[in-house]
């Protein structure tokens, strides 16, 4: 359902659909034995981080809560805070642009880059850019865009995409990268080893002098305080300051969910990202500045804030919270279908939980019917979500709107989805169990076992009684 | 229409205002008191190197550290420098500063708690350029100037300096989440803690 009409994303541009439904796309990529191997090491590690120093903290449900809240509170606004954004970004000497979707966003920032009479942008990893295809866009006008995050560097190298919001190369172990560096990097040495430590030695030779040359830089944002104009990049490598600092042109590029209120509220969000995303007490480099800073960083500035289907999505009073996102990633590193599937298989730069609800959004649930049912509504996803967004309930209640839309789709679509994903029998025998008691099994509140562990605190979602009955029927 | 007022009448057509209170339960800045303690052992967790040196110790100990050659923001203390040889910031081209082996300055404050040492381009720091490109990073931290939580450094910072929160050294987790310090900004950073009270 398009809530009051409002325009979805537009097709044809940028990284929200994939070319295959998801059950089809997913049935390969369980097969991957390397792939899985990868993703296993991968998400066990990154979960175990987290833990580490989530339990650190004493008040990390009161951060949750404020955090959940204040996001809230934007949504709430959101034409306000934008216009107050806006209007300290002018008035800190930078300029504000507005993009309805994918395509205008894209040609404002190509005029922008043309406009400098540079032909190359150095680029930080920025899951926005990625949504709206904006590198395809410059390279159709003839502008190289280089990234320069090590895993996007590495996926970018490669042809490929990414397939993790944080760790885009969650799918390449070190031997494969060493083969695309000994293959696509001009320069490197050619007895490189797959040891990390000189992998990542290549990528810092490899971009330095673009670095110290690039004349224009476009980045993503991860907040923008709408009291004061100021934006905030969060990173680890570096690559983030060289693209914010050396440039004499800076593009940053923001979906328009991305506002705070109040240079306050970064007293939450910089306790609870570190933490949720790479289970570190906080990254190595945050970056903070407000418009132009006269002999610091880049003189000339530009902030596109971009819709592409957001105020289709704040129009749901069921699947709004979905905005709340952060892209810490942490609902994809304990999520069992994500970590059997990987990335790819969702068709979209938003991949795992968040993308499973927020994609078929984005979009209109029509062009992304399958994604709401790429999940067993285990619940870790909400567990560990820092802005508590209700992933499970959510994804019932996208169900229900792909049934209504189109009956006939849902067995194709939808029961295969997770079928194919959940190759562990123990799992897929629950996930069974779950749809077939349908509604009655909801009003359980807790459930004996492994499962009994997050019912204890909260009911269970309702999945649509109908169309599951109606599958296993048929079935 | 402009795609602005597309935008906000779009916004506005979604219906979503409504009054939301944000409960704020957590440690709000004036909770705690900062442990020096906890502060070194954060920062060297992020195999950064800490050195405890009193004031009298900071020149000789400066003198250690600044290897190669060395560029020097203006505001750090004369009495620190003394003997070093160094460049000031005139400023020095990009090229200039990538042939700059070491950059010693000072800081705006540092967190306990998450071991992160906060920039603002204040007196002694900078622009962010001269603390991105050199190799090594040495910085100055007064014990004074260590807050114990993230809510009291964002309650002392002005948001409309430019800023750059550290937390160790560059590093990169990006093939097989193995930790690797040091891509693209400086691979070295030595902390000086203050140690001695009543500092200036
Ligand atoms: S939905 Fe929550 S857990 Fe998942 S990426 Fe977004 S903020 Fe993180």
């Amino acid at each position: 359902m398009t809530f009051l009409g409002m325009p979805t994303a537009p097709a044809g541009v940028g990284q929200l659909r994939g070319d295959r439904d998801f059950p089809s796309a997913a049935k390969d990529a369980v097969q991957d034995e390397q792939l899985r191997r990868n993703l296993g090491n991968a998400t066990a590690t990154i979960r175990a981080k987290r833990a580490r120093t989530v339990q650190e903290v004493p008040d990390w449900e009161e951060l949750r809560q404020a955090g959940a809240a204040i996001k809230d509170e934007v949504l709430a606004h959101l034409d306000t805070y934008l216009q107050q954004l806006e209007a300290q970004v002018v008035a800190a000497g930078g300029t504000v642009h507005w993009a309805r979707d994918a395509n205008e966003a894209n040609a404002v920032v190509t005029r922008l880059v043309q406009a400098t009479g540079s032909t190359e942008v150095v680029k930080v990893k920025s899951m926005a850019t990625q949504e709206i295809g904006l590198n395809e866009a410059l390279a159709d006008a003839g502008i190289a865009a280089y990234e320069t995050d090590l895993a996007e560097l590495i996926v970018q190298l490669d042809h490929d995409k990414p397939s993790h919001i944080l760790v885009p190369a969650i799918h390449k172990n070190r031997t494969e990268i060493r083969d695309v560096f000994r293959r696509e990097m001009k320069g490197v040495p050619a007895d490189l080893t797959d040891d990390p430590a000189e992998l990542a030695e290549a990528a810092r030779n490899f971009l330095r002098q673009k670095f110290l040359t690039a004349r224009v830089a476009v980045s993503g944002i991860n907040f923008a305080v709408a009291e004061t104009g100021t934006l905030c990049v969060v990173e680890s490598e570096g690559n983030g300051r060289m693209c914010l600092t050396l440039p004499e042109t800076l593009i940053s590029v923001m979906g328009i969910e991305k506002v705070l209120p109040t240079w306050q509220d970064l007293e939450v969000f910089l306790q609870l990202l570190p933490r949720s995303s790479t289970g570190e007490r906080m990254n190595p480099y945050t970056s903070f500045w407000t418009g132009v800073t006269p002999g610091d960083g880049p003189q000339d500035f530009h902030l596109v804030l971009f819709d592409n289907g957001r105020t289709a999505t704040l129009a749901d009073p069921q699947g709004r919270a979905a905005l709340r996102c952060i892209r810490c990633s942490a609902c994809l590193n304990v999520c069992p279908v994500y970590e059997r599937t990987g990335g790819h298989a969702y068709g979209s730069v938003y991949p795992g939980p968040i993308g499973a609800v927020l994609s078929p959004q984005l979009t209109g649930v029509k062009e992304n019917p399958s994604l709401p049912f790429a999940s067993t509504l285990c619940g870790a996803c909400l567990d560990v979500c820092p802005v508590a967004i209700d992933i499970p309930s959510m994804l019932v209640h996208l169900r229900e709107q792909v049934v209504q839309q189109d009956p006939h789709r849902l067995e194709a679509a939808a029961m295969t989805a997770v079928a194919y994903a959940m190759s562990s029998q123990r799992r897929w025998t629950w996930a069974l169990r779950a749809l077939r008691i349908g509604r009655p099994f909801a009003r359980l509140k807790r459930l004996p076992g492994k499962a009994g562990g997050w019912t204890a605190s909260r009911d269970l979602p309702t999945p649509p009684q109908q169309s599951f009955r109606d599958w296993w029927a048929e079935r | 229409m402009s795609a602005r007022e597309d935008i906000l009448d779009r916004i506005r057509h979604a219906k979503a205002d409504r009054s939301v209170e944000v409960p704020r339960g957590y440690r709000r800045a004036d909770a705690a008191t900062a442990s020096l303690g906890l502060f070194v052992d954060r920062v060297e967790d992020y195999c950064a190197v800490v050195h405890r040196a009193s004031l009298a110790e900071v020149p000789a100990l400066l003198g250690r550290l600044a290897d190669g050659r060395l560029v020097v923001p203006e505001g750090v203390p004369a009495e620190w420098l003394g003997g070093l040889t160094f460049d000031s910031d005139a400023p020095l081209s990009t090229e200039q500063l990538d042939r700059v082996d070491t950059v010693l300055t000072t800081c705006a404050l540092a967190i306990a708690e998450t071991g992160t040492i906060v920039l603002d381009a204040g007196p002694g720091q900078g622009r962010r350029a001269l603390t991105l490109i050199p190799d090594h990073h040495v910085v100055v931290v007064r014990a004074s100037q260590v807050v114990a939580t993230v809510p009291q450094a964002v309650a002392r910072l002005d948001p409309r300096r430019p800023q750059t929160w550290i937390s160790g050294p560059s590093a990169t987790s990006d093939i097989e989440l193995q930790r690797v310090e040091g891509v693209h900004g400086p691979r070295r950073l030595d902390v000086v803690l203050v140690t001695e009270p009543n500092l200036p």
